[in-house]
């Protein structure tokens, strides 16, 4: 921990209590245009303001999905409005509607389609735990299939809900280690849940 | 009684069960022989050209256990007949795809739901679920949370969880409290 007054001194940024994260540390007045980070900080600021999303439009939520890349909503402020119809293209995939047992294997599919690193958001009640769908014919929810990053509530969700997910999103990638390996298992987690 | 309940009596009133009349509505029961020579009737003969609709009811305990029902309606005065066909569980009833095209997806999807079959039906698979599905899930007895099946890499389905329901009614009940949507212990 480097003491309050020198760390003033030197780097007036960091300790003014902007960011306590200090993921960068910079000085302009000896620095010039030169920003010291970590590899991971990096990757992760550049993973995080550009995903790319795989809509996986199925029912109504996907409605609220296109107003969100609409004018009105406007997800590029947030770096994610190049949807991606092809997953090869793809680095979050946006489950929005209700995932049937005749869909499911489908979806699974496109999921391991995506090259790596990816992520999931489950958009709204169906496709987060099958919603008001207790029925034979849909599935209880996707993460019985793929790992899921973040769940959104609502039936459907508004946009503003799902610009919401979208930010946290971004803040768990900033969390990760992304040069430890790649995420091609799902967490052990995840996994448990599964069980009926 | 309305015109075309009288004209189809006069010409297979041996065919008739018995007719209802509710609120305006007319409705014919039929014996399941006789569908494909009254339908056509009713469209050549009674002006009912258009089928709105075929579905199907399943009364599990009484016998015979299905009821096919037809809507046919007139184009330009709007009249409405609705004909009613009871069918056993192992019996088949004619198609009226030949008279519909509309029917061959009707038909098909009672094959789908209720597991009912069609005789000279021209493409009759599964509409809905999957071919391999072993099921007919809006049959009585099957439960609503479903049953786990797997075909790999085709489809699989599992249990849905029913904590304090569903809430289902009772075809054997004798009056409207006990005919009261009530949650199962499992379904």
């Amino acid at each position: 921990m480097v003491s309050p007054t020198s760390e003033q001194e030197t780097n007036p940024e960091v300790s003014s209590g902007k960011t306590d994260q200090k993921d960068f540390v910079y000085d302009s007045k000896v620095e010039g245009n030169i920003i010291f980070t970590r590899v991971d900080s990096a990757i992760n600021w550049m993973r995080k303001n550009s995903l790319w999303p795989m809509p996986m439009g199925l029912a109504c939520c996907a409605i609220e999905l296109m107003a969100t890349a609409s004018a009105r909503f406007d997800i590029s402020r947030f770096g994610a409005e190049v949807m991606r119809f092809s997953p090869r293209q793809a680095d979050v995939m946006i489950v929005s509607g209700t995932v049937t047992y005749k869909m499911a294997l489908a979806v699974k599919r496109v999921w391991d389609q995506m090259p790596e690193p990816k992520w999931c958001i489950a958009m709204g009640a169906c496709a987060s735990s099958g919603g008001m769908y207790r029925s034979y014919a849909t599935l209880q929810g996707i993460d019985r299939l793929i790992p899921v990053d973040v769940y959104i509530s609502g039936c459907p969700p508004r946009p503003e809900a799902l610009i919401e997910g979208l930010l946290r999103l971004q803040r768990e990638i900033d969390k990760e280690e992304s040069t430890k390996g790649l995420k091609a298992e799902p967490k052990e987690e995840v996994v448990k849940g599964l069980a009926i | 009684m309305s015109d075309l309940v009288k004209k189809i009596q006069e010409h297979y009133g041996e065919y008739i069960t018995h007719t209802k009349e509710f609120r305006g509505e007319h409705t014919v029961v039929f014996k399941k022989e006789s569908v494909k020579a009254i339908m056509q009737y009713c469209r050549d003969h009674l002006d009912l050209v258009m089928l709105l609709d075929i579905c199907s009811v399943d009364h599990e305990s009484i016998d015979p256990r299905f009821e096919v029902v037809y809507e046919l309606s007139t184009l330009n005065n709007s009249h409405h007949i609705r004909i009613k066909v009871p069918v056993s569980e192992d019996e088949e009833v004619d198609t009226v795809s030949h008279l519909w095209a509309t029917a061959d997806w009707h038909e098909r999807e009672i094959y789908d739901m209720m597991g009912i079959r069609f005789t000279d039906h021209p493409n009759l698979k599964r509409i809905l679920m999957w071919e391999g599905y072993p099921y007919h899930p809006l049959r009585k007895e099957f439960p609503l949370a479903g049953k786990p099946t797997e075909m790999p890499d085709v489809a699989f389905t599992g249990v849905a969880p029913m904590e304090g329901g569903p809430f289902v009614t009772s075809s054997t009940a004798t009056d409207t409290v006990s005919a009261e949507p009530r949650a199962k212990g499992e379904s």
